[in-house]
Order: structure tokens, then sequence, then C-alpha cells
């Protein structure tokens, strides 16, 4: 039942051949079509910039007070394209094979070799935009290597990229506000998707300066409202990503797919406190020079530089030779926490472990390091104390990325017609893991180069009745978000919001986190509803509707993440297998390595509402490897 | 530590201010600026009473959301860092923390330490852009770039949009954060076809924004957590005077 609409043909020949054939929308007729884009960072912003450019209407939404502020900004060492400027053996099929390898065989083939030849195009279109990346003496792009890839294929601008291509994305997307062709909506977060007959026409927003809840109409509706880290409380993410927009689709009868992909980043600041209110990622392009290392003997309390060269154990480099310090992240994350389990972890809590960058700079010099790492070095120093030059950094995985999404068909749109998905938002791309700098390509990807084609095909093979905000399904979603408000601010209990966060994410954490097991997983999924009953009968929010109300906000995302944990509690319980950053105890090898059951999991588990509290049926996307043979992913 | 903090509250943009008198209790030393003030809100809301508004998200230095003036400075006393990256080890227990919004005459309160700075989405959507639709654009390497401007292009571009630097200067000036934008532009080969158009839109926008001008305090320059170079206002100085004399090509 789930149509994947991918192209028959050779893989090389599918998105031009299904290009020809998606229908076309007259240029004169665009602007009858209007687009609601939720979100506003790179794959929002990239593809309102797109659509109306081609001339359709456009209103985006942002619960920031600026499309500049969306997490992308945050995205440190660089972007993925297959140009093979280095000129080591690069090439769009390599890409392609290393996403799909890296992602253990879990993404389907046909989006991967899509985004894989795409990535060539972003990166001219950020140039022409204007995107300062680094370049060598002779004027030409600069290339690094990345964690999970053996080639330079990474550009970058500095330790900002992220930051540089969200910019180049706003600046376009400022440049069509300023045009009139698109509407601006800041400080509004989409509440709900409505839906009238069967196709997604609008959303449900609230003002979060006037508290106002607004309708909105349109013909599709795109969510690029990004990932649900933040189910685990802390994480790398921005404070206010959150998962309303998606699972309330998902609420609504969109399928939401293996949600139990969570990647963990392998290099992040550790925990220092209660009072943590996120966690900082150190960008893993630092793992390009730093070696990472813990002391060989347990409760070794010495300060790293008294320990002696044969007293450390650089885990990585000895249990994988080839790959060393740039192994993938959920082998690099596993193995930091196999160490710190085994007693052998460095900082306060015993849960970090060493990066150095001594032999680096003895290498290369110090002004080399600071060229490369300036910036990073600095933000370590701010938030540690530590000076990274003279003493080793200290890091501990978080979570950070999210593979799982809604599911989406290879026109990027989901089991709701007239519903587009896009960026970290969608499940399609990484499969179980994700490979670094392959976010920033995947949203730009998606935004710049596929949705503009496929929204197309869908306005011209649909009709679409006239409507506005006054139509019956408009009021009944205005009035059940208003009444969940009144109720949320009635309840007056003794716990805030953000207490209930933090208990959820701890269950989370510990039972769904970097290893998950049966027992635990059963455990956890006693322990959600019973943290949601209590929201629902002792939660405190001060203030009113009416204004801006930063404790009410908190509380709507929190109630709905209360509910989202359960499905991705099924989806790791009901995966029986270990693949990428989905570690199920139960199955590993001897050496303690992921064991994969191709036989029985070689699919996308696509799951579909059925009531908060009940479990979500689950439908399958058979995956199948045509180009990439399913082997044991090895980096040793 | 413990420490006391006046903060600025008012209810919305008609209001009228004041500071409000806050004692916390078990600040450590650890804690960002921003998750201090998480504390002292959770201890609002368990008094019932509202908790303090202030913009945030990344909290890693980088989105350019957060804001605050702290004892009179804005992002507070360390050089070169955002509010959300000034950690409590700063501070000394006992200490007095004077809590206010960005102040700009262009940057209205919207809501006790949360302002209103659309100005700068305004002033970008009036020029600060290079006019190139999404497209099969020549490849990336066809057009080399020094590495010297390049590089001096992505000091510039390191801007974050914060509006420290409007907050900082005395006549309320956006010189700083303009003078990023039109540089980074103007340093790049592909900013040069709309080099002049550029620069006079978006210092004509700057001024109907009710942004004051530049004379040389350059405390912009001290404020700024990027340390954005006030190199780049003489830039902008001579980009906007060679724009008003020369003729568009």
């Amino acid at each position: 039942m789930l149509d994947s609409k991918i192209p028959c043909g050779p893989i090389k020949e599918k998105w031009d051949k299904h290009r020809f054939e998606l229908k076309l929308v007259n240029a004169a007729n665009k602007r009858k079509y209007k687009v609601l884009i939720v979100g506003t960072g790179l794959a929002g912003a990239s593809a309102a910039a797109s659509l109306a450019e081609l001339g359709y209407e456009v209103e985006a939404f942002t619960y920031n007070d600026s499309p500049r502020r969306a997490h992308s900004i945050a995205a440190q060492g660089g972007i993925n394209a297959a140009k093979n400027y280095t000129n080591d053996g690069d090439s769009i099929w390599r890409l392609f094979y290393d996403t799909v390898k890296g992602g253990d065989f879990r993404a389907r083939e046909a989006n991967v070799y899509r985004l894989a030849q795409v990535s060539n195009s972003i990166i001219d279109q950020c140039v022409a935009q204007g995107v300062p990346f680094a370049r060598e003496y002779g004027g030409l792009l600069a290339n690094r290597s990345f964690g999970g890839a053996q080639v330079s294929r990474t550009f970058y601008a500095r330790g900002q990229t992220g930051q540089q291509l969200l910019l180049g994305a706003y600046s376009a997307l400022s440049r069509a506000v300023g045009k009139n062709q698109v509407k601006m909506h800041t400080r509004k977060e989409m509440l709900d998707v409505v839906l009238i007959d069967g196709k997604a026409r609008g959303i449900v927003t609230r003002d979060l300066v006037s508290g106002k809840i607004e309708s909105h109409w349109g013909d599709a509706v795109i969510l690029a409202t990004g990932g649900y880290g933040n189910v685990f409380f802390l994480s790398t993410n921005a404070q206010a990503c959150n998962v309303t927009a998606t699972y309330r689709a998902y609420k609504k009868g969109a399928f939401f797919a293996n949600p139990c992909f969570t990647q963990i980043h392998p290099t992040c600041i550790p925990v220092s406190g209660e009072h943590q209110s996120k966690l900082t990622l150190m960008s893993e392009s630092l793992r390009n020079d730093g070696r990472i290392w813990v002391p060989k003997n347990k409760g070794d309390n010495r300060p790293p530089n008294e320990i002696p060269e044969e007293e450390r154990d650089y885990y990585l480099e000895r249990k994988y030779p080839s790959f060393g310090n740039l192994s993938p992240r959920d082998i690099s994350s596993r193995s930091a926490k196999e160490v710190c389990d085994d007693g052998r972890g460095v900082s306060a809590t015993g849960y970090g472990v060493y990066l150095d960058f001594a032999d680096a700079i003895n290498r290369l010099g110090q002004d080399v390091i600071e060229e490369r790492y300036g910036n990073l070095f600095e933000m370590y120093e701010r938030i540690s104390g530590d000076d990274p030059y003279t003493t080793p950094m200290k890091i501990y995985p978080a979570s950070h990325y999210t593979m799982g999404g809604l599911w989406v068909d290879y026109n990027l749109m989901s089991t709701i017609p007239g519903l587009h998905v896009l960026g970290e938002a969608n499940f399609s791309d990484h499969g179980a893991n994700r490979l670094g700098a392959s976010a920033l390509m995947q949203g730009l990807a998606d935004g710049y180069f596929v949705i503009p084609y496929t929204i197309g095909d869908y306005f011209a093979t649909n009709k679409f009745e006239k409507i506005d905000t006054e139509h019956i399904e408009f009021k009944k979603v205005e009035k059940a978000e208003t009444e969940k408000i009144n109720r949320i601010l009635s309840i007056k209990g003794k716990k805030t919001p953000s207490q209930f966060h933090r208990e959820l994410g701890k269950v989370m954490w510990d039972y769904c986190g970097m290893g998950r097991n049966e027992a635990g997983l059963k455990k956890a999924l006693e322990l959600v509803p019973k943290i949601r009953e209590e929201f629902w009968q002792n939660l405190t929010v001060t203030g009113s509707a009416e204004d801006l109300n930063i404790v009410l906000e908190k509380a709507l995302r929190v109630a709905d993440f209360l509910e989202f944990a359960e499905i991705l509690l099924w989806d790791a319980l009901e995966r029986r297998e270990s693949c990428g950053a989905h570690f199920r105890e139960e199955y590993q090898y001897p050496d303690g390595e992921a064991k994969r059951d191709d036989e029985h999991f070689t699919h996308v588990a696509a799951w579909e509402f059925t009531g908060v509290g009940n479990k979500p049926n689950r439908h399958i996307e058979p995956l199948e490897f045509e180009n990439v043979k399913l082997a044991v992913r090895s980096y040793k | 530590m413990k420490l006391t903090l006046y903060i600025w509250r008012q209810k919305d943009p008609k209001s009228k201010g004041f500071m409000e008198k806050h004692q916390v209790d078990n600040v450590s030393e650890d804690m960002s600026f921003l998750e201090m003030l998480d504390v002292l809100n959770e201890q609002l809301i368990h008094e019932g009473k509202e908790a303090v508004a202030f913009d945030h998200d990344c909290r890693e230095g980088i989105c350019g959301a957060c804001s605050l003036t702290i004892n009179g400075n804005p992002h507070g006393p360390e050089a070169a860092t955002t509010t959300c990256q000034l950690h409590m080890r700063k501070f000394k227990d006992g200490d007095s923390i004077y809590i206010e919004p960005f102040r700009a005459k262009a940057f209205p309160v919207i809501k006790d330490l949360v302002t209103d700075r659309s100005a700068f989405d305004r002033i970008m959507q009036a020029g600060g852009f290079i006019s190139v639709n999404t497209n099969q654009p020549q490849d990336a390497n066809a057009l080399p770039v020094s590495k010297l401007k390049a590089d001096l292009a992505m000091d510039a571009a390191a801007c974050i949009g914060c509006g420290a630097c409007v907050a900082a200067c005395p006549n309320g000036a956006s010189m700083l954060f303009v003078a990023a934008k039109v540089s980074q532009f103007a340093l790049l080969p592909q900013g040069q076809p709309e080099r002049k158009r550029r620069v006079l839109s978006m210092v004509e926008q700057m001024q109907e924004e009710g942004f004051g001008g530049c004379t040389n305090f350059y405390e912009c320059e001290a404020v700024c957590p990027k340390q954005i170079s006030v190199r780049f206002i003489a830039k902008m100085n001579r980009e906007y005077l060679g724009a008003f004399v020369g003729k568009e090509e």
C-alpha cells in the first residue's frame, strides 16, 4: 500500500526520466497556486525562494523572530558534494555508495542517488549566491575529509558552514520577500495541519506575540520543520526545536517512518550538571586532526598530559585501523560509551573521552590548527574553561540528528496528499545513520532541486476547490487548539513544562539512547504514559494565552513530545536488529559490532496513528538494493 | 553562588517598564547566563509568577537570537561572546547584575527582554542578496576568488545579526551590521553586478528604519560577539560614496 513512486529504469537515469514525466504547470498559471511552507531553515528557505522564483504564491512561517535563526545555522563542519575537485577518486557513484553504506542499507537507493546527483549543483548555486567557502591560494575551492568518508569531498566556510549556507538561502528568501513574492510570517508557530477532502489545505498557527490562533489556507503545505532530537531533552538542537508540526501531521494521517533512527553525535562537550539546558557540539571535522583516547587503566585520575603514551588507549585507531578517528558517527559514539561503561571515562561524571591535538600541533604547527579550528577552540574554552591548545578536549556523544521523520515518496510527498516534507523532517535519504556533512546537502537538495519539480506535478494532476479560512475544518481545528491551551492553563498543578521534559528525556536517553534492549524499551513504554498522565494533571503554566508566553509555548511542545515518544519506543522495540544508529544489545556479534538482520528488516517501518496511547500500526516499505550489494558494514 | 538580579519587566510595547529585583541562589559557575535565567524562571513559575521573557534559541553562539544588556553591556562583560556563551564563572558570589533588553529606537521592546529586530530583515530584503535564481549556474570553480578576498569576505559574513552593535552605539546606528553584508558581497566577484545598487538600497532602508548615523565611537566593534571589524564601515562608506558619484555601469 505504500507507493514510493520510484521511477523504473537504471538508477542513473531515474531522476532525469522522472523529471521529464512530471506534469508541468504553465508559467502563467503558477501564480494561481498557493504554497504554505512551515520552517525556514535550509530546506524551507531554499524551497520558499525557489518556488517564489518559479511564480508560485508562497507564504512561509517560522516561530523565530527571523528566518536567519533556524538551527541549520549551527552546522559547523561542511557540506558534501561529488565534485572530485581533489582528484582523489570521488564521483556521484561513490557519494551514493558511501551514503547507502553509511546508512547501513536502510535508505532508498533511488533517493540517495538523486541526492548525490544534485550535490554538485548545490555548490554551484551557493557560490553564485556569494557564500564565502574556504579557498586555496589559487582561488579555487578548498575541500576536506569528514567522518565516514575516505575522500575529501566536504566544502566548508571555516567552522560556520551551516551559517553561511543558511544566510545564502535566507538572502534568496529575503530577496523574494522584498519583491512581495513571499509573504513571511515570523514568530508564528504551526499548531496543526488542516485537511479538506483528504488533502492538506492549510495550517493553524499561534502568533507567539499576540497569542492569536490563526488559520492559513493553501493548495499545498510543505513541512520543513527539522528533527525531533529534543525528545531526549538534552541534545545539540536549539531550544525551540520540536516535533509538533510533524507529529500533528502524523495524527492527521501522515505515516511516521523509522523514528528509532536517532543519531548520537560523537563529539559534544560532556554534561556538567543538572542545570544543563543543551549540549554543545564540537564539529566532527576536529576528528581529522584530533586523536581520541582514554587511559588504559580504570580509575586513572592523572591529568591527561601526565599519562604516558603507552598508558593511553587510542581505541578507535586500535579497533578500526583503516578509518581510525574518522569512523562513522554511530561507531564512534558507541565506542565512547563502551570505554566509559568500562570505567575508563574522563571528566567529572566519568562520561567523557579525550580528543587530543598535541600530535597535530607538533606536526603542523599551532598556526595551522588555529586556522582550521580557531573558532571551535575558542568556543570550547568559553564553555569548559580549558584551553585545547595545551590540554586535550573532553568530549562525549549527544543526541544530534534524527534520520527518521515523516514518510515521503520519491516526490517528497507524505501519505497525506498535498503535504510535502523536506530536510530533516522527512526520513528518506540517510537510512539508519547519516554521514557527516550530509544534512546540509539534503536540506538544500530537497529545497532547491527536488520540490520545485515535484510539486508542479501535484498541482497539474489534481483539482482544487476554492476554499478560505472560514471553512468548517479550519474552525474545528481553531476551536480544538484554543480548548487545549485553555486546558493547559487551567491545570494549575505543581510541575513546570521543563520538569516534565527533563523527566521524559531521561527515560528516553536511558532506555532508548545509544544502546537499547527489549526489557528497557518495554519499561519505557510503561513510564512515558505515566509522565504524560501526570503532565495533564500536575502541570503549571503561569501567564496568559493572550500574549508572549514562553512557558505556554514550551508546554505545548512538551505535550506533543510526550505522545510522540511512544512511537519512537515502539519502532525501536519492533526493529529486532541492530543497524546504524539503532543498536539493540541483543543483536550484536561477539566483538560488539552491530548485527543487521537483512532477511527480516530490509525495510522502512512507517507508523500509522491509531489513537493516543495505542500501539500504532506498523506498515512496511520493502527496500530493494539493485546497485549496492548488501554487505556487513566494516570500517576496520 | 548567590546573586541579586535587577531585571527589566515590561508587559507589552505600550506599557511602561520597570526594574524588578530577584534573588537566585545555587548558581553554579558552569552554568551559562541563560541557564541561570532558566533557574530564575523555574523559581518564578513555582511561585505562581510570570516567567521573564527573553529571546534565545541555539545556545551555542551562532543563531543571533539571544540579546540582553548585562550591567550596561550588550551580551555582557566578556569580549567576543554572545549572552548564551557567557558563563557564570565570569561573575562572583554576591554580585548584583542588571539585565535589560537591547536598547535602540529601531528595536522596540515587545515584552520584558524581548525586542523587535525585524528592521534587520527589512534591510536585507532591500538589497542584502545577489540576484540569482535557483538554476544551474556555471561550475563553482569557474570563477576563482583570491584566498585573501574570500577570507576577508568570510570575516564580514560571520555576522550573526544579533543587533548588539546597535544597542552599544550611542547613536543607535546599525552601520556595522549593514557594512558587514555590503562588504561581503563587494569583495566577491559574484557581487559586482549589483554592487552600487545594493549599498544604496540597504543604506536607504537603514535610514528609514530609524537607525542613527556613525560618529566613530567604535562601541559596535567592542561588543560584537563575532569581532566584525569597523574597517568594514570605512569600506561601506567608500562603497556608498562610489555608488553616488559613479553611474551604474
